[in-house]
């Protein structure tokens, strides 16, 4: 009475095929962004955890420049995640000097980033601010504030670098359209993080007159 | 909607040419196998030398240990070792044990070596990302080790680095400094290098298995490696960023873990804010799957490996497949219970105590399965067939003593004392590692196309399982007689009366210890003059039995293989053969 | 090679038991109100733990003692399949857990639930390396104010205290051991001065870390005089072993002699 030997029925489970429809890499790729979504998720936690314990948080971002700032930078960031899908869309299609530029489009968003992000920082340590104090309140914010967003600017630098390399490979036809794909995902995953710190970190702690 | 061809993309890397190719930069799942085993190996004999001198201080303080004062001059001046060096060695012990002995070898060594072939892959999903995975691991080691070379001198907080003592740097005494940056650098590496091996073993579990190789018909191995897998894709990605701001801690300034007001030396510290209790949390949301990772492939080592000893199928394959699943998800509800005394609401006394037994339930299920399996069966009690049934004891005695400290009540007097090193260890220290010779004794042949001396297996089993119970089964004891762990030397006066307990302990150590070098002189000497190995020696029904001892380097020589039934088919009613592998076509059975 | 394997099995488990029935090694004597409850807790732990640790590993011994690869029998499946092996766990173990948690909530509760006693004596406790220092309120029954700033170990003055600006600090006494009165509830609020640490009298029955930058209250009531070692257990250093106090149980009447003679 044993259950083997039963006639193999095929189904996308059943083996020697992918069962979810993707290829590997781009598979691989979701499990990447899952693990580093569990990344941020405990920097948020420990900012949070923190954040909550302190009497004597400061609430440091007025409007102008601090959230007017950190808009445009969303906005950067948000074009570029649809630079990026036009991009893709290029690389299915074939349209191979299409999809490059569309990429370099996104790549051009990403430096933007970088760069008025890197503007901010140096605005705000010449206010004070240091990874160990600051001149309105507990020294946690410039120690958390710091190390998520710079954690975030890594990301996006590195994955500007990704893209890059994406760009000119399948410029040169080593690369297909997959891997395109696959960089748009990371892309966008970079770009989600931003959608949490934004709130968390800028708008929670924005001072408004 | 994309995807590639039915028939997944051929990962192909042709042969290896030349020795860094063939040896050290390989691609070769096999060989990327055997260099974590190797690194495990070496792992493993390092921690237990650590233990064994921390063994000899605990029983005999004051003694000089030999060559020790050579070896360092500083931490054990004429061979009598000072507190900071003993603490040393402990976390040294700790960290080289948990991460690049039971995360290394049980998942990233026998794992990567045996789960492509026994989905009928040609190699894993990313063998580039696979080896880059393994140096990674390796310079996590070595950083590791630098740490014993820095004038600070190396970490003394414990593998669980609590802090304030972890970030406050050297300001709280010897092994603080430079010794303690490197420790949480050296597990942040390990942490990248963990990650991207889980995703590969996900991805590879998911997508290169061969035509009828579903799920059900998965070798409990594979379903182990890949619960493993998922679990470390989500506890390493915790502990990367706590050892990124315990660093910040050091480097930056920052107090991520420190509050404010606290005096050392009679010197205030810089530091405000922070919370030595978000360090335990994020330690030990990592921390409690952790130890699951590091059981959960031996509980599909032995699983896989008991059918065929027992020769029949295992009673139930989807109970087994169940508790493990169910073990694997509540392992994230229960790191509370490392912190019932932590100063944590003691609420959290309850809401962690209750899911913490509930995986009692499954555990002991399959403990049951298991004695059910062995119930009736026809036992075949080589090498790996006793490690099998003796890991299913010692599992047992581990379990219960869990049991104990589940119990916040109980944690109360028990917490930080040697019962609890005694859990650990034998569930860890013993069952884990019985799961990492089980496997060693089983696929050597495989691995090596060559048969390990069986006389010198069944002796080592013999010697070590009788001294495993010898070493930890005491700490039990010494446990309920309120003996406090970590200690560098026992002065205060109720545990005087239990040093003589703690020598026969160290004893039991370096006996077995010892006993140790026959397993090596036989992995060793067989690899080169054991008896060359058939294709299926134990007549086991795994796919890596049907290709030859060693397998070429694609594995089944570009055919693809078709899997035809489940595993575990041993002796079964009316079959035409005492065993089916799983690859053989399918014959018609009476039933 | 199965048979021996079920001797020595037996052997093991049996040797192992009898050190447990023995108390050869065992909690020293309870001298706390709530001690009964954690120790009758963890005599029922060790109980049920003991008798699964028995069953189990003797079952093992006799699965194996008959499965014989030579013998010509057939393979026999367990009796009854996987379902009632798996139902037995679900219901004992969860019988089992259930009860040992309702009981031990209680006795949770009873050290971290109950507040303390409104007479209870309060002694403050300040944990650092490598010592505990305990502070008495003197006749005032007021601790003075903490100044972090002015800690200085190696001018006596551990806890920092401002004697000549704080009325409250004057007659506050500070002593390295733990001096109580038999049968008085006693309300210990503990702080640490640098590292996590923990304070623990196995015969009080209780243990609690101390957590810098947190202010932790625990109170007990000790139930026979003498004298017991405190003990750290939370590795705070090189020091670490080295880290005790004496918590001496003293009648009332020598108790209030003793404390008058700290407030000279």
């Amino acid at each position: 009475m044993s259950e083997s030997d039963v006639t193999m029925t095929e189904s996308t489970w059943s083996g020697g095929g992918l069962p979810y429809a993707i290829s590997s890499k781009k598979l691989g790729m979701w499990l990447f962004i899952v693990a580093d979504s569990i990344t941020f998720g405990a920097m948020l936690v420990a900012y949070a955890y923190l954040r909550v314990a302190s009497p004597d948080w400061p609430i440091p971002f007025k409007f102008t420049p601090s959230i007017v700032n950190a808009t445009i930078m969303t906005f950067v960031l948000l074009s570029s995640s649809i630079t990026m899908v036009a991009a893709v869309q290029a690389a299915q299609a074939g349209r191979i000097a299409a999809c490059v530029r569309w990429m370099a489009a996104t790549m051009f968003g990403g430096i933007l980033f970088d760069i008025l992000h890197i503007r901010e920082w140096l605005g705000l340590i010449h206010e004070g601010v240091r990874l160990f104090q600051n001149p309105w309140g507990s020294p946690l914010f410039g120690a958390s504030f710091f190390s998520l967003t710079g954690l975030h600017m890594t990301h996006v630098t590195l994955g500007v670098i990704y893209l890059g390399i994406v760009a000119t490979g399948f410029g040169r036809k080593k690369f297909s359209a997959i891997d395109v794909e696959v960089s748009g995902l990371y892309w966008h995953f970079v770009d989600l993080v931003w959608m949490f710190i934004f709130p968390l970190v800028y708008l929670i702690s924005a001072r408004i007159h | 909607m994309d995807h590639d061809s039915a028939q997944p993309a051929a990962h192909h890397h042709s042969p290896p040419q030349g020795f860094i190719w063939k040896y050290i930069f390989s691609l070769d799942h096999k060989v990327i196998g055997k260099q974590y085993y190797f690194l495990s190996l070496l792992a493993v004999v390092t921690g237990m030398i650590l233990s064994w001198l921390m063994r000899i201080h605990l029983g005999w303080g004051a003694a000089a240990i030999p060559l020790l004062s050579k070896l360092s001059p500083n931490g054990a001046p004429g061979g009598v070792m000072t507190p900071e060096y003993y603490l040393s060695l402990m976390t040294l012990h700790g960290t080289i044990m948990v991460f690049f002995v039971l995360t290394t070898a049980p998942q990233a060594g026998f794992g990567n070596y045996v789960l492509p072939i026994q989905i009928g892959a040609e190699d894993m999903a990313f063998p580039r990302l696979n080896m880059l995975s393994f140096w990674v691991t390796f310079v996590s080691f070595i950083i590791l080790v630098s740490s014993l070379f820095v004038s600070d001198g190396p970490p003394i907080s414990g593998w669980t680095a609590y802090a304030p003592l972890s970030a406050m740097g050297s300001a709280g005494g010897p092994g603080l400094g430079t010794g303690q940056i490197l420790w949480a650098a050296s597990i942040g590496t390990f942490c990248i290098g963990s990650l991207l091996g889980a995703l590969n073993f996900i991805a590879t579990t998911l997508d290169l298995r061969a035509r009828g190789m579903s799920l059900a018909r998965l070798p409990l191995t594979c379903w182990a490696w890949f619960i493993t897998a998922v679990l470390s894709l989500l506890a390493f990605a915790v502990l990367l960023p706590a050892c990124v701001l315990l660093i910040l801690d050091h480097i930056g300034g920052t107090s991520f873990f420190i509050p404010m007001g606290l005096v050392v030396s009679d010197t205030l510290q810089p530091h405000s804010g922070g919370s030595p209790l978000l360090w335990q949390h994020l330690f030990w949301f990592f921390g409690h799957p952790e130890v699951y990772i590091a059981i959960v492939p031996g509980l599909g080592i032995i699983s896989n490996v008991l059918a065929c000893t027992c020769r029949k199928p295992l009673l139930s394959y989807r109970v087994l497949v169940g508790c493990m699943i169910t073990i694997a998800f509540l392992s994230f509800t229960v790191w509370g219970h490392h912190m019932f005394l932590s100063g944590m609401s003691p609420v959290s006394g309850l809401t962690f105590s209750v899911p913490t037994l509930f995986i009692t339930i499954p555990a002991a299920i399959v403990c049951l399965i298991w004695l059910g399996s062995v119930y009736g069966a026809k036992l075949r009690l080589n090498s790996f067939g006793l490690f099998a049934i003796g890991f299913i004891s010692v599992f047992v005695t581990g379990g219960l003593s869990g049991f104990f400290l589940a119990q916040p009540a109980i944690d109360t007097y028990l917490h930080a004392g040697y019962f609890v090193v005694g859990h650990f260890h034998f569930v860890m220290g013993v069952a884990a590692i019985f799961g990492m010779f089980t496997g060693t004794y089983f696929w050597f042949p495989k691995m090596f196309g060559r048969m390990m001396n069986e006389t010198l297996g069944k002796l080592h089993f013999w010697l070590t399982f009788i001294g495993v119970y010898c070493i930890f089964m005491p700490m039990h004891y010494l446990g309920l007689a309120a003996n406090i762990r970590r200690y560098s030397a026992f002065t205060d006066d109720y545990m005087l009366p239990l040093i003589p307990v703690h020598k026969f302990i160290t004893i039991a150590a370096l006996a077995t210890g010892a006993a140790q070098l026959i397993f090596l002189f036989n992995l060793f000497w067989s690899m080169f003059k054991g008896k060359l190995a058939s294709a299926n020696p134990w007549e086991a029904t795994e796919l890596e039995w049907s290709i030859p001892s060693p397998p070429p380097w694609d594995n089944f020589g570009g055919k693809h293989p078709v899997v035809y039934r489940e595993p575990y088919q041993y002796n079964i009613e009316g079959a035409p053969a005492e065993f089916l592998p799983q690859d053989a076509p399918a014959q018609v059975i009476r039933s | 090679m199965g048979k021996l394997f079920a001797v020595v099995m037996v052997i093991i488990t049996v040797v192992s038991a009898y050190f447990v029935i023995a108390h050869t090694w065992w909690m020293p004597v309870d001298i706390s109100v709530h001690g009964p409850g954690v120790d009758h807790q963890l005599e029922e732990t060790m109980l049920g733990s003991g008798i699964l640790f028995i069953l189990a590993q003797f079952v093992l011994a006799a699965f194996v003692f008959f499965g014989d690869s030579k013998s010509p029998r057939k393979v026999k499946r367990f009796p009854g399949g996987p379902v009632p092996l798996v139902v037995s766990a679900i219901v004992l173990v969860g019988i089992e857990i259930l009860g040992l948690s309702l009981v031990g909530s209680k006795v949770w509760a009873a050290i971290y639930f109950t507040p303390p006693a409104p007479d209870s004596l309060r002694v403050d406790l300040q944990a650092e390396q490598f010592a505990f220092y305990f502070r008495y309120p003197g006749p005032d029954g007021q601790f003075g104010t903490i100044h972090p700033d002015k800690i200085s170990d190696g001018n006596g003055n551990y806890y920092g205290l401002d004697p000549a600006n704080d009325v409250a600090a004057r007659d506050d006494i500070v002593v390295g051991s733990l001096t109580i009165p038999v049968d008085k509830p006693i309300l210990l609020t503990m702080h640490s001065k640098d590292m996590i640490h923990s304070f623990f009298v196995p015969e009080l029955r209780i243990q609690q870390d101390i957590v810098p930058g947190l202010d932790i209250p625990i109170h007990f009531t000790a139930t026979k005089t003498g004298k017991y070692e405190i003990v750290c257990t939370q590795l705070c250093g090189l020091g670490h072993y080295t880290m005790r106090a004496f918590l001496e149980v003293l009648p009332q009447d020598q108790f209030d002699q003793w404390l008058k003679s700290q407030s000279q």
